[in-house]
């Protein structure tokens, strides 16, 4: 029921109405990467899906951030089904808990950016996608434009105001042949800014 | 509950249910893909003119209080739109917070207060004067003067024009029933701008603005201008006016509505978009349905206020 109120309260204040422009929605298993700039990227997103792919769609989010206390875990792996990250390479290879969710054969959302920028287009992107796509070739991988949000609430305000936004999927990115690791991550974020 | 409402309800209903079945009538005959076009078009008006004549039924019937928080989400809707499609920065965010969460509440409140003096120059001194002291807190001078237009404008229009309508409800005129006014207003608003578009679609030759709406032609203009100006004369029985001001007060209406028309397209292209949003059907975005009203409204207040309130 949160989850409902929730996506309900997001669909009022900025709207989160999906565009699907260079695919259609699909059961397939797919990475969701897209630009961030505001806290509600991870639910908008999420929102924009239908009801049935949401279920087996998780949001990957920063650990220290929101699994900061008992509250924001509980909100961001119960509400948001989302899966915790770790931000430093201390410890273990930090893709692991992405990593599990793909091998149950689900999909997930990743943010490749690694924190929230100001901008309306995307920073460089990180590695975790190139070793994501690399080991798991058959997943699809969707870049999505999130249009608007970092407007609507820019890191380091308190409160978002009501300012339309959007989700705009791109066609999925294939992978090509000897391609190195920055080439492939340039591509991709290129695939995201297209579509802004 | 004057037995006139129910008169003005029943005529409008009456008017409604033709409409209706006239547009049934031509989906099922229409042939061509063009001519389906407008069809659909006008059909989707139809029912989304349904949904405002419920929605006014309901303010009403229930008085001021629903009426201001309609006007209100109204304003709401609008301004969201207006500032969807407006490049702000994220620098801005503290101006526009103020913008929704302060100044436009406030607005309304104070018709519910009757605070008339305040209502007048709340946006255009206070909120003209703190918006950009807020942005400019914030450090990011690059297009500074133009960012802080977009904001005032935003408001000025959205909100301030728009609360006009509302707040002919205030107006002291002895032994009137102000709710008429607004009515009055409204009605010859919706009037004129369904007119001017059914007379463009039939005899339109001429644009009037070729490059700014390219759909407002001369014969559309004058045919749906006059039409609704007789209409509002036509109403004078529910006005403190006698038939001939009633025609002049429709007139005036008209004229700023259509030209509130002009202007919003102009800025929406210069945004670079056809809609303002997808909220009604048929009908592109709010602001779309409300462009005509942001003009006339708070020109048909202060001609009302000036020559016949005491």
């Amino acid at each position: 029921m949160i989850r409902q109120l929730i996506l309900a309260a997001t669909r009022f204040v900025v709207g989160g109405h999906p565009n699907w422009i260079g695919t259609t929605p699909s059961a397939r298993q797919r990475i969701y990467f897209a630009n961030h700039g505001s806290h509600l990227d991870t639910v908008l997103l999420w929102s924009a899906l239908p009801d049935d792919l949401r279920r087996a769609t998780h949001p990957v989010a920063a650990a220290d951030y929101w699994g900061r206390n008992a509250v924001m875990r509980y909100f961001s792996t119960r509400v948001l089904n989302a899966v915790l990250m770790s931000r430093d390479a201390r410890g273990g290879d930090p893709l692991a808990p992405l990593r599990a969710v793909l091998d149950r054969g689900e999909s997930l959302i990743i943010f490749p950016e690694g924190t929230r920028g100001n901008e309306e287009l995307p920073g460089p992107f990180k590695g975790g996608l190139h070793h994501l796509a690399r080991d798991y070739p058959d997943v699809e991988l969707i870049p999505v434009y999130l249009d608007n949000l970092s407007r609507a609430w820019p890191k380091g305000s308190w409160v978002p105001v009501p300012i339309s936004c959007s989700a705009r999927f791109g066609s999925p990115v294939e992978a090509v042949a000897g391609e190195d690791k920055r080439g492939f991550l340039d591509r991709a974020r290129q695939a995201v800014v297209a579509l802004a | 509950m004057d037995g006139r409402f129910l008169l003005l309800f029943a005529g409008v209903g009456a008017i409604l249910i033709l409409a209706s079945l006239i547009g049934w009538v031509l989906s099922h005959r229409v042939r061509s893909d063009k001519g389906r076009d407008t069809v659909r078009n006008l059909n989707d008006r139809i029912k989304a003119w349904w949904v405002m004549v419920a929605i006014f039924a309901v303010a009403f019937t229930f008085g001021q209080t629903v009426t201001l928080v309609l006007f209100g989400l109204t304003s709401l809707y609008c301004l969201r739109e207006f500032i969807s499609l407006t490049p702000t920065r994220p620098a801005d965010h503290t101006a526009l917070v103020f913008a929704f969460y302060v100044f436009l509440p406030l607005q309304y409140y104070l018709i519910g207060i009757d605070w008339l003096a305040l209502f007048s120059i709340a946006i255009p001194v206070y909120a003209f004067l703190l918006l950009p002291v807020l942005a400019v807190a914030r450090g990011d001078t690059g297009e500074f003067l133009m960012r802080s237009s977009k904001i005032q404008w935003a408001l000025m229009l959205t909100v301030y024009c728009i609360s006009h309508a509302p707040a002919l409800l205030l107006l002291n005129i002895p032994g009137y029933e102000n709710f008429f006014l607004l009515f009055f207003l409204v009605t010859i608003v919706q009037l004129s701008d369904v007119l001017q578009y059914v007379f463009g679609k039939l005899f339109g030759k001429h644009p009037v603005a070729p490059r700014i709406s390219p759909a407002k032609t001369c014969e559309g203009l004058i045919g749906g201008g006059l039409s609704a100006t007789a209409a509002g004369a036509a109403l004078w029985w529910i006005t403190p006016f006698t038939p001939l001001q009633a025609a002049g007060m429709a007139g005036a209406i008209v004229l700023a509505g259509f030209l509130g028309g002009l202007v919003l397209s102009a800025v929406k292209r210069s945004l670079g978009a056809k809609d303002w949003g997808t909220m009604i059907e048929g009908h592109g975005g709010a602001l779309d349905r409300m462009d005509s009203v942001s003009f006339a409204a708070p020109l048909f207040f202060h001609l009302t206020n000036y020559f016949f309130t005491v």
